[in-house]
């Protein structure tokens, strides 16, 4: 366990160090008097000692002490779910923001490394787990020492021999517990490892399972299944066979401890010792109580472990180094006059993989510029440097002759309307959608860009027009309807440069001939960089960058290129030929 | 359930011996309260030390008999329990492969994987506790109940009011609780859909500079789910107190009865601790039950998500016709003859009134924009999916009078999803056809274009692919499904759209290799490109699931606008 680890928790817990203060003081007074009960119920029995040898006066003052206890201990025990709750929601809360607000501000580069679900998964679960861990843990751990201590003070007040027994057989039930899970912990890894291996291969086969029957794989999958179901079998059943022996067992020695207790309380009765039945009673309530927490102990430190191990995945993505902060004395531009210069731009996205080197590029106002090349060569990299979701390793970058080092991030995005291939939509009405970059939009604008882009038209037909909510991720809406959103929401924005992914595949070719009518009119005027998929986009382009496993080969307009005899003319003639 | 029931009834003796034995446990811990009386009644008062230890060293052989029958009662819980997990997972892949394309488009991939994964883990935990506990604990509250009778009836009373109302509290709150336990789950699969879109979007969100409100979002919703989570908390935190409460008040109770009962005469002072200890044990069981109701809900609900799974039946029997009808020499390779075709819960037909006929040798390609019917055609040709009208033949035969495994066997089909296999390239394309020779394959590798990016890995053949092929390049994937494909030397091949992540030059390059493939009788090449396809023998453009034309590029360039218009507009 890392102590760093353990003094941010620490940390979190301190802000609710009312409610803690609370929980503890609580916790001490429920402790007392759940352990005080038993004495006041041992000294009624010893009111009852026989026929016509009842002390009713007293029991009937030790009945209504009883009660008083029973309630306090009652509203402590409330009082203390109620405080540990709060503690735990509260933390849950609080890291989450934290992790969330962390979120907004990190790199892209962390997010494009980092598999979503992993993600997703800290802020949600990992949050769940560590805070419940922690708080069940610790206030069992708590409450188990408190009890532990008062019980043995009080059981030597009963009597040294009782007392003595006790302590010696007790710890045994731990030694039990702690062989028995160290055995298992090898075959609960072994489980988890097949079924690691089993969930992967399920995963596979199902994802797959169109081809699986295209390729009649069915009967192979079949006994390779088996197979691994077969192992995971005989591990599980170890797993869940030995683990569960050790409950039996702690009980079994808890047993021969009230035994003892009993035989040894009797024992003393018999040789004229002072010691009454209700105070063997006492005893064995003792000896109960005493051995509870010894049972748990193992499973609160396999809880606490876990919950910590937990914690240090979120703290890790806490503590993720932000990017870099936008310059203290940013310019800020209101208007972009369309021109942006790339001055010997190197970039790579791992150190030693050599991407963009040396690239120089000026662009006048209007100019359009078409980035082609072989899917996955980079063509997204571009627009990573230019919206700076990535900066560049040495060069500069300059719009209106200005460094977009030297401006804010919210300033340099402000000049770029962007629509991507993988359209996003946030959860909420088309409204809403098209007016996320002008929030303060009117109908008619929004009507306006709508139409513009050629989306008014089926946005009329939906149940409630532009009122209409779309799901997450857009839900019911066609690939090609996203994409007439995403320009709807640029148009409406009118920015002085535009970078437009072109969509490929995924639109049917009448939505696609609508989509391209829009983004030539989203084009009109403006300073464009367009990864281009259509031989219409490269022609008429100003400037071509043909690009290949990341770098920039060539760079041209089409009849430059073409008379070159490069990549480019060997790309263009084999689409056309 | 009833999938669930049918694999318990193989493992008999182990789901009756579980229970047997920790029951067997259970009346063991019945028993020690009386012995405990019987010390003080007996032991103490006569003074009789022998008599006393011989308690001690009964109650130790009751401590012991208890452990053995608990081991064993385990043992047999968790044979029963693992067992039927595994039958159960067995049968239900076996299942899953049996179905076809309509059913799995049905349930769905995702569902699928959840039942074979996390609701077949539920229902194993709950066959185990279920075994363990199901007699267990209402053995201890009822047994507890019936040995207080023993001891004394009046006294016993109290605990016929008591267990009730332990009941009413402990399950009743249960019930309350868990509706709002809902609610707080569906708050929280809401901030999780935040944080996943928030990670999706997050490059159309950082330019439209929308951070500090999906923060604000975000806090919103955070908070809303600690308040629902405060709020459920709330009404569990009663559990506690409400049952101590009722339990003591019961022993208080029974120490104001038992006192005026001893002063009469009628019992003694150990008897009235006996029946404070029965209080005691009840109350620990109680709430052993209620969880073992909610665990035994969750799985019984899992086991009946699984059994939905099980009652799917296959629309396509594999097993039909295992004797085929020799082909009819001379008839087209593959014949359309009127197809129509609608999916399950489609609202019209995906494809209708189609005809076509695919000669020896011929290359056909199929064109149009999404959902225009073009996969849903190729789909008809190994039978993925039956045509709801009309006839599909092959070879001259009616494809429904084929055995599907016959038929799948000549059709090679690179499908969209460029899926691979963990596993080495060897392993990858020997998927297809398990007795490939060395030769069969590096002809299918040197045809897909595979071999210039296979032969610069290391081992070749047997370089190891990643689970969904993660350490290859989109474009190398796609060429192994080809080659995967064309190990088969299939009489007829599919190309569903493969090579979208092929550059253009590799595309060509794929088109030559095709050519010089053996054996051959028809090659069906779908595209959205007309350049993959404009060297076909006959090209089909479908559109909104009719065939709009049909024939040469350059007739088609003259009969068919939709055809000029998809030309134009990728070469203009």
């Amino acid at each position: 366990m890392n102590k760093k680890t353990i003094f941010r928790v620490i940390n979190y817990i301190s802000k609710y160090w009312y409610l803690l203060l609370v929980y503890v003081l609580v916790a001490v007074v429920s402790v007392v008097l759940t352990l005080h009960l038993p004495k006041l119920i041992g000294d009624g029995l010893d009111c009852i000692i026989g026929v016509d040898n009842v002390d009713f006066a007293k029991l009937k003052s030790i009945i209504i002490e009883m009660i008083i206890v029973i309630g306090i201990t009652a509203i402590a025990q409330w009082i203390m779910t109620l405080c540990n709750n709060k503690i735990a929601y509260n933390i849950v809360r609080d890291m989450r923001k934290e992790a969330f607000e962390k979120l907004n501000i990190l790199p892209l580069s962390y997010i494009d490394r980092h598999p979503h679900g992993e993600v997703v998964s800290k802020i949600i679960n990992d949050v769940d787990q560590f805070s419940e861990g922690i708080l069940m843990g610790m206030s069992q751990l708590f409450t188990g020492v408190i009890t532990i201590v008062l019980t043995v003070c009080i059981l030597f007040t009963l009597d040294i021999r009782i007392t003595l027994a006790v302590l010696v057989i007790t710890p045994a039930s731990l030694l039990v517990a702690n062989f028995i899970s160290k055995r298992t912990f090898n075959m609960f890894k072994l489980q988890s490892e097949i079924r690691g291996e089993q969930t992967s291969y399920i995963n596979e086969m199902m994802t797959g399972a169109k081809v699986v029957q295209a390729f009649g794989y069915e009967e192979r999958a079949i006994d390779k299944f088996e197979e691994i179901n077969e192992r995971l079998t005989d591990a599980s059943l170890r797993a869940i066979f030995f683990s569960s022996i050790v409950n039996p067992s702690t009980r079994f020695i808890n047993a021969i401890v009230y035994a003892a207790t009993l035989l040894i309380g009797a024992l003393i009765a018999i040789s004229g010792g002072s010691i009454t039945v209700g105070q063997i009673s006492r005893a064995l309530s003792y000896a109960n109580q005493y051995t509870k927490p010894f049972n748990e102990i193992t499973s609160v430190i396999a809880e606490l472990q876990n919950a910590l191990a937990c914690g240090e995945r979120i703290f890790a993505l806490i503590d993720e180094q932000p990017q870099s902060p936008d310059n203290q004395n940013a310019v800020n531009i209101s208007e972009f006059d369309g021109t942006v210069e790339l001055n010997n731009v190197n970039f790579s996205y791992v150190p030693d993989k050599k991407l963009i080197e040396n690239f120089n590029l000026s662009v006048e106002k209007g100019q359009r510029i078409a980035i082609v090349g072989p899917t996955g060569c980079g063509k997204t990299t571009l627009i990573n440097l230019l919206m700076r979701f990535y900066d560049v390793n040495s060069g500069d970058i300059k719009l209106n002759d200005v460094s977009i080092y030297d401006m804010t991030r919210d300033n340099l995005r402000e000049a770029y309307g962007m629509v991507l291939q993988e359209t996003w939509l946030k959860n909420g009405t088309i409204k809403e959608n098209i007016s996320m970059g002008r929030p303060d939009a009117s109908m008619d604008e929004i009507i306006e860009a709508a139409k513009s882009a050629r989306a008014h038209g089926f946005i009329k037909r939906l149940p409630n027009g532009y009122d209409t909510v779309i799901g997450e991720g857009g839900g019911s809406l066609s690939q090609g309807q996203k994409q007439l959103l995403c320009i709807a929401r640029v148009m409406l924005l009118s920015p002085s440069m535009l970078i437009l992914d072109e969509a490929t595949s995924s639109i049917d070719t009448r939505t696609e001939i609508k989509v391209q009518e829009a983004f030539l009119k989203l084009m009109e005027g403006r300073t464009s960089f367009i990864v281009a998929h259509r031989l219409s986009t490269i022609k008429s382009a100003d400037i071509i960058l043909v690009m290949k496993n990341g770098n920039v080969i060539e760079q041209g307009n089409h009849n430059e290129l073409m008379k070159m005899g490069g990549f480019y003319s060997e790309l263009y003639n084999s689409q056309t030929i | 359930m009833k999938h669930l029931l049918g694999y318990l009834k193989d493992y008999k003796k182990e789901a009756i011996l579980a229970p047997l034995f920790k029951m067997l446990e259970a009346s063991f811990e019945l028993f020690v309260p009386l012995v405990v009386a019987a010390v003080i009644d007996n032991g103490i008062p006569s003074g009789d030390r022998g008599y006393t230890v011989r308690m001690f060293l009964l109650m130790v052989l009751l401590a012991v008999v208890g452990l053995i029958s608990a081991i064993t009662a385990q043992f047999y819980a968790a044979k029963a329990a693992v067992g039927v997990s595994k039958s159960m997972r067995n049968g239900l892949f076996k299942h899953i492969q049996s179905l076809s394309f309509s059913e799995i488009d049905e349930v769905g991939t995702s569902t699928l994987i959840t039942r074979m994964t996390n609701d077949i883990n539920q229902v194993q935990s709950g066959v185990n506790l279920f075994l363990r506990l199901f007699l267990r604990s209402p053995f201890i509250v009822f047994g507890a109940m019936i040995m207080a009778f023993t001891v004394d009836v009046k006294g016993a009373l109290v605990f016929v009011v008591t267990i009730p109302l332990l009941s009413v509290v402990v399950f009743g709150i249960m019930l309350i609780s868990m509706p709002v336990f809902k609610k707080v789950q569906q708050r929280v699969d809401k901030l999780l859909g935040i944080t996943k879109g928030n990670l999706e979007g997050v490059r159309v969100i950082r330019a439209f500079r929308k951070e500090q409100d999906e923060i604000n979002d975000f806090n919103e919703e955070n908070e809303l789910l600690r308040n629902f989570q405060l709020k459920a908390g709330k009404i569990s935190a009663l559990m506690n107190p409400i049952t101590y409460i009722i339990i003591n008040g019961a022993i208080i109770f029974l120490m104001y009865v038992g006192a005026i009962r001893v002063d009469g005469g009628v019992l003694k002072q150990g008897q009235v601790l006996a029946l404070v200890n029965y209080m005691s044990q009840i109350l620990v069981e109680l709430v052993k039950l209620a969880n073992l109701i909610i665990t035994v809900t969750k799985a019984i609900a899992c086991a009946n998500r699984i059994e939905g799974v099980f009652e799917m039946q296959p629309s396509i029997d594999k097993c039909a016709n295992s004797s085929a009808p020799t082909s009819i020499s001379k008839a087209p390779v593959i014949e359309f003859k009127n197809v129509s075709f609608m999916y399950k819960d489609g609202a019209e037909e995906a494809v209708s009134n189609i005809d076509f006929s695919i000669n020896e040798g011929e290359t056909v390609g199929i064109i149009g924009g999404t959902g225009s019917g073009k996969s849903t055609i190729i789909n008809l040709i190994p039978r993925f999916y039956d045509a709801t009208g009309g006839q599909v033949l092959i070879d001259g035969i009616d494809v429904k009078d084929l055995n599907v495994n016959d038929l799948r066997n000549k059709v090679g089909t690179v499908m969209q999803s460029n899926l691979l296999f963990k596993g080495t390239v060897e392993e990858n394309l020997k998927f297809s056809n398990p007795n490939a020779t060395k030769e069969q394959m590096e002809m299918a590798l040197e045809i897909s274009c595979s071999k210039e990016f296979v032969d610069k890995k290391e081992g070749r053949l047997q370089y190891m692919i990643m689970q969904g092929g993660k350490n290859l390049s989109g474009g190398q994937k796609q060429r192994l499904t080809i080659a995967r494909a064309l190990v088969r030397e299939p009489r007829i091949l599919i190309l569903d759209d493969s090579s979208s992540a092929l550059d253009y030059a590799t595309d060509a390059k794929l088109r030559m290799g095709l050519k010089k493939m053996k054996n051959t009788g028809a090659l069906v090449v779908v595209s959205q490109r007309t350049s993959s396809i404009q060297h076909a023998d006959k090209i089909i453009v479908m559109d909104d699931g009719q065939i709009a034309g049909m024939g040469t590029h350059n007739e088609l360039l003259e009969t068919c606008e939709l055809y000029k218009e998809i030309h134009r507009t990728q070469t203009r």
